[in-house]
């Protein structure tokens, strides 16, 4: 943590363990008995409740989306560029509600948690669960912190799927959707992508079907390859030639087959340290979770049928350089809320960052949110 | 409010479905929202005007005419599509006008008269482009690429089958003056044409 903390951070932050012990159905019909969600907020509920924004996580993110758990911590929350005194999402007016979503790895209930019936980690028996069940969870999360309508759902990537679903699954409990970097639904080509990823962690022989926490092992390699294939999916092909371009680790070629550019020993280190944090369950689930997200597919394939239940404002953003879920995937949605006639405004931001571009502030991005959301809380009334 | 959008507001019945293409900062759909229950959106590529209309609550997309169209927009969406001082910028003024009155029923729009006196007068000393208070560019600078006169304008109507509802001549502050209407392709500034398909 920076010494003196910037006046713009949300500075320590404590995350909490909420219980639930109503049953959850499933989208694929099984149910969880009782589950936690982890949860941190920041800044303060007001007294009609109408200032709460709901953030979501991406694929391999959290509930610590901004702030320091301790003065040690090296790096802040996930989106503290956004998140904060002044910053886009003013913690000064806002009161913000960010969750490790169900299935994940961060304390909230997923496949390394006890199933209750077994005494084990459940492994590959925990249920694979989807965009629309978080946020069926999201909603109970809101009922039980008093949060009738949330101001707005925001979140990037997968967790701009999340506020997509909100507004088509809870049209009258958010006023805003934010969502950033996202798209509909997955191409082939991403499909293909997160198969690679499944296939090379399913096929380290550290797996053990998913049972390898009683094996006293992780599939570290095949967790590692997987990062590796879905973090060049994040970055551009400027972003990284910038970085790492043709650089060597040494002077010169040593004509073997050890990690001699920069870019090789980078991708390994990354995908090393995600091996040993993450947990090889989620992230299939995950980017399962990612494959099977599609609204329209109940309603003949049609996006704009699909959203003309929602009612709540959107704010659609792309980037430029993104070539996992391109401009035109967000273009596609937008058009559909257009023939849906949903209150939608679009901007497609030049970076050249990526996917990764929504984790990054850059002067337009952080106009066009400070603006968007500074209007969600003056209609607040913050 | 500028006095050109404040005619054309007098042409938006309430709780009309708009679209503004290049809506500049929003102002004219904020008014409409407010005081006529109006719905809809603007395009724009001007990246701080999108973040003015976001911030004060009018639907924005970022789009570029000339390189994206209509073709994201159904017909008959709009009761009303408004283009005000954008036609004579845009590759193909045609195409556009073309495509305003597919997906809306309706449409207004403005441009400068490149037959006004004092251009003419202009062009016939000078031998030079006509440089004024409403054209202020050089002949090589300027996003104005389709200059037209009421004339002409009125001549790609009739050859394209739009019916012109409203015609109102207005100088460079947008003031409906008595002597533009006398003669208008020589003393009008600037027109407001509310046009609409023959047929329809």
């Amino acid at each position: 943590m920076p010494d003196p903390l910037p006046t713009d951070s949300v500075g320590i932050v404590t995350p909490q363990t909420l219980h639930f012990d109503t049953p959850i159905t499933l989208a694929c019909s099984r149910t969880l008995e009782s589950y936690d969600l982890v949860i941190e907020t920041y800044g303060e509920l007001n007294a009609d409740a109408s200032n709460a924004v709901l953030i979501c996580h991406a694929l391999s993110g959290h509930h610590h989306a901004a702030g320091y758990h301790s003065s040690e911590d090296r790096k802040p929350g996930w989106w503290d560029s956004c998140i904060g005194p002044g910053k886009p999402i003013d913690t000064n007016r806002f009161f913000v509600v960010s969750l490790n979503n169900l299935g994940g790895c961060h304390g909230s209930t997923g496949p390394g948690s006890t199933n209750p019936q077994t005494g084990q980690p459940y492994g590959p028996d925990f249920p694979v669960i989807t965009v629309r069940d978080w946020v069926h969870s999201q909603a109970l999360l809101a009922d039980r912190l008093g949060i009738e309508c949330w101001a707005a759902v925001v979140g990037g990537s997968l967790g701009g799927m999340q506020a997509l679903q909100w507004s088509l699954d809870y049209p009258d409990r958010l006023r805003h959707a934010v969502v950033i970097a996202s798209t509909p639904r997955l191409s082939a080509q991403n499909i293909a992508f997160n198969e690679v990823a499944r296939q090379a962690i399913t096929s380290d022989r550290e797996f053990h079907a998913g049972r390898y926490y009683q094996y006293n092992t992780l599939p570290r390699r095949g967790l590692m390859l997987a990062r590796m294939v879905g973090h060049i999916t994040y970055l551009s092909d400027a972003s990284m030639g910038e970085k790492f371009g043709r650089e060597l680790r040494d002077q010169a070629y040593k004509f073997g087959y050890d990690a001699e550019f920069q870019v090789e020993s980078y991708l390994r280190y990354q995908g090393e340290r995600f091996s040993e944090s993450f947990d090889a369950n989620t992230y299939l689930l995950m980017t399962k979770a990612l494959d099977y997200f599609d609204p329209a597919y109940e309603h003949d394939n049609d996006l704009a049928k699909a959203l003309r239940g929602a009612c709540c404002e959107f704010l659609v953003l792309s980037f430029s350089t993104d070539w996992r879920f391109t401009p035109a995937r967000s273009e596609e949605l937008v058009n559909a809320m257009i023939s849906a006639r949903c209150k939608v405004s679009y901007a497609e931001i030049d970076a050249p960052w990526g996917h990764d571009a929504f984790l990054i502030p850059t002067p337009r991005y952080t106009a066009i949110f400070q603006a968007y959301m500074d209007r969600i809380a003056r209609e607040a009334g913050v | 409010m500028r006095t050109d959008l404040k005619i054309i507001e007098q042409w938006i019945k309430p709780g009309s479905h708009v679209l503004d293409l290049g809506c500049g900062d929003g102002t004219l759909l904020d008014y409409l929202q407010r005081e006529k229950q109006a719905t809809g959106f603007g395009l724009e590529i001007n990246q701080d005007h999108i973040t003015t209309c976001m911030g004060r609550g009018v639907s924005v997309i970022e789009q570029n005419l000339d390189t994206q169209g209509l073709g994201n927009f159904e017909d008959h969406t709009f009761d009303t599509v408004l283009m005000t001082q954008a036609l004579q910028a845009v590759r193909r003024p045609d195409m556009v006008l073309d495509e305003m009155l597919r997906v809306g029923r309706e449409g207004v729009v403005t441009f400068p008269n490149f037959a006004y006196w004092r251009l003419r007068w202009y062009l016939m000393r000078r031998g030079r482009m006509p440089e004024s208070e409403t054209l202020p560019y050089k002949w090589y600078n300027t996003p104005n690429i389709h200059l037209c006169t009421f004339k002409d304008f009125e001549a790609l109507c009739y050859r394209k089958g739009f019916r012109i509802l409203t015609r109102t001549v207005v100088d460079g502050e947008h003031q409906d003056r008595w002597l533009s209407r006398l003669w208008p392709n020589m003393l009008g500034q600037i027109a407001i044409y509310r046009i609409t398909r023959e047929d329809s």
